[in-house]
Order: structure tokens, then sequence, then C-alpha cells
């Protein structure tokens, strides 16, 4: 197989985001390292809590108040199709650091929608109430979406991309046509629907058209099928699969789903109370976890036909700990099968490399003083 | 839709048929009549011929006549536009109430448009500025609204007027247009001096408008929609007005129908009894006190149609605005 | 693999606190300053003007005096030497004012009548009961003219003072008596229109629909206006508040019902019926529960309304009438035109009812936080 060069898109290095509530101070991502590379999909997956969701919008700097990024860097490598008012044939890439914009400012947002897509969790309350399918994606192809237009006269008019806004036809044909492709039937009479006279799985797929409609570099998907019947779900996931294929998108998909991940993600990340915790291919992850915690949830999937009837389920044992009065050294220690008390209560572990493309953060694999 | 505004009005017809049936017992029900009343000024001035007056009285007004057959007469006469007469001015109840109808509408219709100018804005910023001194102010200004009834506003800016400015406040011309026909210097006074009756009867409900805009939109400010809106790149103005407010201005409209425009038009009638104003409700609760019968059944009547007029405007916008309604 | 200890190295926590619902309502409540402003306002003019009126007012309502007219006396604290005397007030004498050509009284000087604290006063009957004739505020003298109008006299030298405060108890009790009233049937009606559906549903609907297509103000006007003139004012005290909370039935029973409508198809209430409860128990021991928290607060806010529409209607003339004193009655004097020039005083009453107003509204918003404690900061 050959290994094509992975092109970062989005780095995210030691990120902190903290939330400062009446209770005190709660850190939701707590020194988060990861990549999202150019055409691949990442799964991010951890517990309600973990602090993914959180991550996903700090890419977009749109997290709410009272949240605050702390630390940390976000660099998003812009493309230069993106780049207006560049000859659009050059293939300089900018690198924007996300969390020093202004999260009203005019470069954001041309990257929210326009470049990192996101769709999410609940598609009927994600959709206006009040404006159609075709409005949504109007909207969205309005603000991002340039035609070209050729001055009369000008001769270079083939290489100078003169852009203007596309207008309201064009809006409405694009929206039938991305309708189309995310296979919703009859678009030209779905265009003009309400949420409320969707299905649910026409409801996300929309929400995908929206998304995709303004061809971005990539699209974060917030626990996308969490929502839908299973059937539904499958026929959502092969859609974002083959989209992502025909247009080099990259995914970075949230679920707490181990199933629909292994599916659709090239590389996996787990995270754990606002860390990164693994981090490793599909098949490695599956079949190699490293960090007990990774273990546990794979032990947890009940599969058929494994188990003695009467045998219990197996489980991670504990709670998630109290935001507020987190464990000393590593986070995790409280609830792992394989702790080592005296190393594990008072260390907090480090990204190790284990194995090629694989990384944890456990003491178990990592050369510490005693 | 239009089967929808069809059947409204039908409604709204058969309506207006019970009400002015059910003002007419409320207002036969107290003991006596406008005519005893007045026997008993006439017998404490001494007037000897009371009695044969009285009954001349009786008779024209058809006031011995059985009930139904008092109610069916003035029924079917006010519908080919003859209101009765009324028995304090002894003149048709039509050119008495002359132009105090429009008037009603045009004071009704200002306060509304202020209500809304006003409290739209103060809610939206107070919902956005959450805990910020603007919406401290906001909101305790709120509550000053809400606890300032129209009425004793009026009170007190009456007597402002008369002791501190030493004017007779009021009305809603200055006295060479009272009587004068329309034309754009009536048009312009008349603005001129319906503002202030306005913002007075206003007050209450940009109070309790604006607080309800900013518990809706702070309410909608939390859906995934707006956060969904956001990510698509909208600026904030846009994400605020575009998607959060366009949502949570449904159930205002709502309330519009339901409760503002009753209130408004109650409201104003207080005011007008205070400051004098050529309208409906001044000539109506001197009616209800003097019993005079047809004065007051059609000012219920007119009253009532105001409302229920409202009402149906309001239940159309609320159509207009949201397509969830429009398609039950 | 040894399964862990569970050796939490959190430190112990603080007892818990009982989390009930109405501990907690109770305890969001409390840190509602507003709210409690204006819970602790209302409870100072109930027990003040509903309670003990005649203790607050330095006078009894019926007790007329020369003093007609009379504007409020300026309490002094240093007498014309400049020497400090304690609070006190001069004299009243008559003259006449000749721009105006009335009469009025202006301080005579040569008069002091000191005030003070639980002076003796008028006879009366605390709480009905007790004999007494201690009065809060008043004059400290034997001269049997010595009065203390602290917000002037109406044309028949009666305390307005006194008089604001026992017009506060009639309008103050019709606001609370006419709610419960309200409360009591318009639940009712709610509840047994949400829980049977079908034609008690409809019936209770359109009449409470047809009864609020008419504007409520004129209704209550019409309806005040047929009170037989010649009945008792105690029976058309009642009556009144009949009719108040009457017209406004409608209302609070479409909303019961919405509530009950949400409830009813809840698991609870499918438990409670397997197990064989009868209608009336899953109405009012299951349902009504569940609506009450949105009641009370519907309920609190719409006392304002009630309090205000009395005033109104009585102002109006159309209401209570003398001998009842409520503050729609002192307005009808004090609202005249002929009233604002002579006795601007009597406008003294507006600010009491604004009170009570401001007061409820800010009672009601924090009850209203508060039984959502799940919600908000």
């Amino acid at each position: 197989m050959t290994q094509q060069t992975l092109e970062p898109l989005v780095e995210v290095e030691n990120l902190r985001v903290e939330f400062d509530v009446r209770a005190g101070v709660v850190k939701a991502v707590d020194g988060l390292n990861m990549t999202i590379y150019r055409g691949r999909t990442l799964g991010v997956i951890g517990e309600s809590g973990c602090g993914k969701s959180v991550t996903a919008r700090a890419i977009l700097n749109m997290i709410p108040k009272p949240g605050k990024i702390t630390s940390g860097e976000i660099r998003y490598h812009r493309q230069a199709k993106h780049l207006r008012g560049e000859n659009g044939h050059s293939t300089k890439t900018d690198v924007v650091t996300i969390n020093e914009l202004h999260p009203d400012g005019e470069v954001i947002r041309q990257i929210r929608g326009g470049e990192i897509g996101m769709i999410f969790q609940e598609p009927m309350s994600s959709l206006t109430p009040v404006y159609t399918a075709g409005t949504h994606i109007g909207e969205a192809v309005s603000l991002h979406r340039l035609s070209a237009t050729k001055k009369v006269g000008d001769q270079i008019a083939a290489n100078v991309a003169a852009a203007r806004k596309v207008d309201r036809d064009e809006a409405r044909e694009i929206a039938i046509e991305m309708l189309r492709k995310v296979g919703i039937p009859k678009p030209t009479e779905r265009v003009d629907n309400y949420p409320h006279q969707l299905s649910g799985g026409q409801r996300q797929r929309v929400m995908i058209a929206v998304a995709l409609s303004t061809e971005p570099s990539m699209l974060i998907a917030d626990e996308p099928t969490t929502a839908l019947d299973v059937s539904i779900e499958a026929q959502i996931l092969d859609i974002m699969r083959e989209l992502q294929g025909s247009v080099n998108m990259a995914i970075m998909f949230i679920t707490h789903n181990l199933g629909v991940v292994a599916n659709m993600a090239h590389e996996i990340v787990v995270m754990y109370m606002g860390k990164a915790v693994e981090r490793a291919t599909v098949s490695d992850l599956f079949y190699n976890p490293k960090h007990p915690y990774t273990q546990s949830l794979l032990k947890s999937i009940p599969r058929l036909g494994e188990k003695k009837t009467g045998e219990r389920l197996a489980s991670i044992s504990g709670m998630v700990p109290d935001p507020f009065n987190l464990p000393t050294g590593c986070v995790f220690h409280p609830r792992c099968p394989a702790v080592m008390m005296g190393k594990c209560d008072k260390i907090a572990p480090s990204w190790t490399k284990v194995g090629e493309d694989h990384w944890v953060s456990c003491l178990l694999y990592e050369e510490v003083g005693a | 839709m239009l089967n929808f505004i069809v059947r409204r009005l039908l409604y709204a017809v058969l309506m207006i048929v019970v009400i002015s049936f059910v003002s007419f017992v409320i207002i036969k029900l107290p003991p006596g009549d406008f005519l005893t009343q007045k026997l008993a000024q006439l017998r404490a001035r001494g007037d000897r011929s009371a009695e044969s007056q009285i009954e001349t009285y009786r008779l024209r007004y058809g006031l011995d006549r059985p009930f139904l057959e008092q109610y069916t007469t003035w029924a079917v006469n006010f519908i080919q536009g003859d209101f009765g007469e009324s028995f304090e001015y002894e003149r048709p109840v039509r050119d008495l109430l002359g132009e105090r109808v429009t008037m009603t509408i045009i004071l009704g219709v200002a306060t509304l448009v202020v209500v809304w100018a006003l409290a739209i804005p103060l809610g939206v910023f107070s919902a956005v500025k959450q805990y910020s001194l603007g919406d401290q102010i906001i909101t305790t200004l709120s509550f000053v609204g809400i606890g300032m009834p129209g009425f004793l506003l009026a009170l007190l800016i009456l007597y402002y007027a008369i002791t501190v400015l030493n004017i007779e406040a009021t009305g809603l011309f200055s006295a060479e247009y009272v009587e004068a026909p329309w034309s754009v210097g009536r048009v312009l006074d008349l603005l001129n001096h319906l503002w202030i009756p306005s913002l007075i009867s206003a007050i209450t409900g940009v109070g309790g408008l604006t607080r309800i805009m900013r518990g809706n939109l702070l309410d909608t400010l939390g859906q995934p929609f707006v956060e969904a809106a956001r990510a698509r790149g909208l600026t904030n103005t846009g994400v605020i007005w575009k998607h959060a407010v366009r949502i949570a201005i449904n159930p205002l409209i709502v309330i519009l129908g339901s409760e503002a425009i009753p209130g408004i038009i109650g409201g104003t009638g207080l005011v007008a009894v205070v400051l004098n104003l050529p309208t409906i409700f001044p000539l109506y609760i001197d009616s209800l006190r003097k019993l005079d019968m047809y004065m007051a059944g059609t000012c219920i009547v007119l009253i009532a149609m105001l409302t229920l007029v409202g009402n149906l405007l309001a239940d159309l916008m609320l159509a207009w605005v949201d397509p969830r309604i429009r398609l039950e | 693999m040894a399964v862990a200890q569970q050796t939490l190295t959190v430190p112990k926590k603080k007892a818990q606190v009982s989390q009930s619902y109405w501990s907690l309502v109770w305890w969001k409540f409390r840190r509602n300053r507003v709210a409690l402003f204006g819970g602790v306002i209302l409870a100072v003019l109930y027990f003040s003007m509903g309670i003990v009126p005649e203790f607050v007012s330095p006078y009894l309502l019926e007790r007329a005096s020369n003093y007609t007219e009379a504007a409020p006396q300026q309490v002094h604290l240093f007498d014309e030497s400049g020497a400090f005397r304690g609070p006190f007030v001069y004299g009243l004498e008559r003259q006449i004012d000749t721009v105006k050509r009335t009469r009025v009284f202006v301080e005579d000087k040569a008069k002091i009548w000191p005030l003070g604290l639980f002076v003796q006063g008028d006879s009366y009957q605390l709480l009905g009961v007790i004999p007494t004739n201690i009065h809060l505020f008043g004059v400290v003298s034997d001269d049997p003219d010595a009065q203390f109008f602290i917000m002037g006299t109406d044309a028949r030298g009666r305390d307005w003072f006194t008089r604001i405060i026992y017009g506060g108890r009639l309008s103050l009790l019709i606001g609370l008596l006419g709610q419960l009233m309200l409360l009591f049937f318009g639940t009712i009606l709610g509840v047994a229109s949400g829980y049977y559906g079908g034609a008690v549903d409809q019936v209770i609907q359109r009449s409470t629909e047809f009864l609020g297509a008419i504007p409520e103000i004129p209704l209550f006007m019409a309806l005040a206006a047929a009170i037989p003139a010649f009945w008792s004012p105690i029976a058309v005290y009642f009556m009144l508040t009949l009719i108040l909370s009457f017209v406004r039935w409608g209302g609070l029973a479409r909303q019961v019902r919405g509530l009950i409508l949400s409830l009813r198809e809840r698991e609870y209430v499918l438990a409670a019926k397997s197990a064989g409860a009868s209608d009336a128990r899953i109405m009012f021991r299951h349902l009504l529960p569940g609506t009450m928290s949105h009641v009370i607060v519907i309920a609190t806010l719409a006392i304002p309304g009630m309090i205000l529409a009395e005033t109104a209607l009585s102002w109006l003339g159309l209401g209570l009438r003398p001998p009842l004193t409520s503050w729609g009655v002192l307005l009808q004097d004090a609202a005249t035109v002929r009233a604002i020039h002579t006795t601007p005083w009597e406008l003294w009453t507006v600010p009491f009812i604004l009170l009570t107003v401001l007061a409820y509204n800010m009672l009601g918003d924090g009850l209203r936080d508060a039984l959502d404690p799940y919600g908000g900061r």
C-alpha cells in the first residue's frame, strides 16, 4: 500500500480550554495534541464530558461563554484557493493560528462554513425551523461561494477569477444539486421543505448538504448519527465516505460509538477528561490497544457468542471524576485496572510513541524514575 | 390559507352577534333603566308632568316592548348602520360616535407601533448583553414599566401639566383642528398630539414585552440551530437577528393577538378617560353610568369588533411568519 | 490484572444538603434579592393595612375635622429660633387665599405640636378584640386641636393618610381574594378540561373562548355597572370580586389545561391508572401538583392586574362606592381636575398603588425564576 504524504490540515498543540463557572474552573480540555490530515478521517472517541465537542468548537473558535482557550495553539493550513484575492493557481499555503483570531472577525467567518464545515448531533434542532432546506444551503453558498465572471472584453479573463457572490437562482440550483448528491429523492421538491417536513435522516442529509455546499477542506462531524436509527445511520455514513472521496475532504468524526468510528476513520484519538490518551490507526487501535482505558472500552462492547451465558458484561469500574476534584497524577488512575500505585497517582504521564503512528499517554510505557 | 381566513371571519361574525346579545342582556340587568333615573331627576326638579314625559319617552324608545323584540329591532338596525338613539343626548348614537371610532383605531395602532418599536430592540439588547449594566438598567426600567399602569401614569402627567406647566392637558387636536375636515395640517396636528397618549399607554406594554423578548431570546440563543448558524460563518448580528430573533419573536406574535391587543384597547381606553380624548371609551363609560342602553350596547359591540379584528390580524401575521403553523 | 482499589484521593465532602425540589426552590428564591425585597414590602403592606390599619394610621377612618382640604403638614426639627425641639408640626390656622379664592390652612408658628411614636389617640379594637388606643405615630399634646396630617386632608377634613391605609385594606384584599377564587375555579375547570377531554373539554373551552373574545375591561365595566345600586356595600364588594375573577377564569383554565394535556400522557399517570386510582385521585394527587409551580407564578403575577382593575372600576364610579374605601374610591376624589388644583396631595394614593404592583411583580418574577431551579445561572 502506498503511503501518500500526509499533509497536516489542522494541528492542535497543547490546547487548554477552561470554563469559569461559579463552583470553580473546569478544565474541559487539558493539554490536547492532535493532527488532522488533509483528506483523511480522524475519529475522536470518548465518554460524555471528555472534551471532544469543546475541541471541535475550539477549532472554529466558537467556544460558548464562559469558556476560553487559555493556552496552546490551533494551526490551520489554509489552502490557496480559499485565499481571496489570490491568483487561483498558486499552491501556496498559509498557516492561520485560529485561537488568535477575533471570534467575530472576517477571517474566522470565512473559515467557518466556508473552509471548515460542521455538522451537529441533533439534526432537528440544528436547522432553523422557519427556513427551508434550500434557504439554509443558499445562505451558506452566498456567504462563501463565489462564481467566476468573465469581464466583457477582458483579455486575461480566463486566468483572473473575478469574483462575485452567487445570486439567488444560482444558489437554488446549487441547493438542488447538493440535495441530489446527498441522496435525497425529489430534490426539486425537497428544497422548499421546512425541517419539520423532513424525516430525521433527511434532515441530517440536508445538514451535510449545507456543510458541503461550500466545498470545505474539512468537515467536523459532532456525533452526527447518534440521534438516528441504525439503518439511517449506515446510509449517512456511506454518503459521508463517498463525498469525502470525491472532494478529498478531511473529516473529524466525533462519537462515542466504537462501531461507527471503526467504519469511518483512518486514525483514532481516544480522549479522557480533556486529554488524549491514545492515538493510532484504526487497525492498530482495535487489534493492539495499549492504554488501559482503550482496552476497557473495547472490552465493554458485548460480542455475540463470545461470552458464556450468565457472565456479566465488562465495564469500567468507578465513575468519571468530579471536574473540580481531579485525581492527582494520571487522571485515569482511580479506575485503571493496571494501576501502579505509588507511580500513577503521583506522576502525570506524557505522550509516548509505542509504534509506527501509535502514541499513548500511560506510565506503563514510559520510563520514569520511581 | 384563504380557507383559514374565511373560517375566522365567519367565526368572528358569530362572536359579534353573540356578544351583542350578551351585552344587551348585561345592560338590561340593573333594575330600572335610564328612564327611572330620569324620572327621579325630573321629580327632584319638581317637574309635574314628569310621569307623562317619561311615558312618551318610553313609547318612543320602545322600552315597553318585550326584551327580545327590543334586541332584534336594535340588531337589525345596527347592521343597516342605525345604532339607535342615545337617551342622554337625544341624538343618534352614530352621530355622537362620529370620528371616535377612527380615533380609537389610530390611537390603538400608534400605541402598538410604539410598544413594538421600543420593546424589540431593548429586549434583544438585554438578552445579548445579559447581566451587563445596560441589561440591568433595562430590566429595572421594565419592572417599573410593568408596574406603571397607563391611566395612573396619565394621572401623574395630568397632575404635572396642571400644577407645574399650568395647562389643561390634552385632547388629540388643537382647538382649531377639532371639528375641521381632514387635511395635511390636521394630520400633522394629530401626530403632534398623539405621541403623548401613545407613549403613556405604551409604557406598560414596553416593560412587559421587553422582558418577554429577553426571556425568549435567551432561551433561543441556547438552541443548537443558533450555534449551527454561527458555524456557517454568519456574523454575530446575522446569527442573532436572522436566526435567533426570527424564532424568538413567534411567541410574541401569539401574545400580540391574545393579550396585547385587548390590553391596548382597554389601556388606551382608560388613558383616554383621564386625558379626555375623543375615542370610544369615555363615551362608553358615561353610557354605562347612565344606563344609556343603545349607546352602551353599540360601544361594546364596536370595541369587541376592534378586538376581534386585531386578533385576526395577529393570527394572520403568525401564520405568515411561522411556516409550522401555516401547514397545520 | 488485579482490579484497582477504589482509593479515591478526593477529600471527604461536606454532608449533602437536602436536594428536594422545594428546598431547591426556596434556596434559589432566597438568593434573589429583588424578589425578597418585593416579598418584604408586600408583607409590610398587608400587615399594616390588612391586619392593623387602626394602629398604623393616626386617626380613625371616619374622623372628620374642621381642617378641610388642608395641605400636608411639614415636619420640623428646629423652631424659629433655631432650637432643636425634636420632630414637631406647627399649628394650623385658617386663611383665605385671595388668588385661588379658597380657604387654606397655613402654619401658625405660635402653636407647636410635638410628634411621637406609639402615641395615644382614638380608641379602637386591635385585631377586632383587644381594646386599645395606641397609634403608631401622632401628636403628643394636650391641646384638643392638635393634629398631624401627614398627607393632608380631604374635603371633609379626614386625614388622607388614614384613608390610604384603610383603603389599602380593601384594595389589597380584593386582589388576594379575587385571585384565590380565580385560582380555585380556574384550576378545577382547567384540570377537568384537560383531563377528561372530549365533550367536557369542548364545552369549557368554547365558553371560555367566548368570554375571552369580549375585551376584558369593557366586560367587567358592564358587569360592574349591572350591580344594583341598592345592594349593601359588602354585597357589592363580594360581587365585584366575583366579577373580577370570573372574567379571568378562562385564561387560567386554558393555561392549566395546556399543562395538564402535556402531563396527562406521562408515565406516572398511566401507572396510577393501572393501579386503580380513581379519576379524581389522579387529577388532584398526581396531575395538580405538577401544575402547581406554574399556577402559583401565574396567579401571583395576576394579582396586581386585579388590584388595578378594581382601582380603575371604582375610580370610574362603576365599582366600590363610599362609604366603602378603597384606593379606587380615593382616586374618585383625587383624580378630578378640580381636585388636582385644590388638593393635589390626594394623589399620594398613586405611589402606594404603584408600590404594591411593583412589589408583586418583583415577587412573582422571583418565584418564577425560583420554581425553575434547574434553569438559569
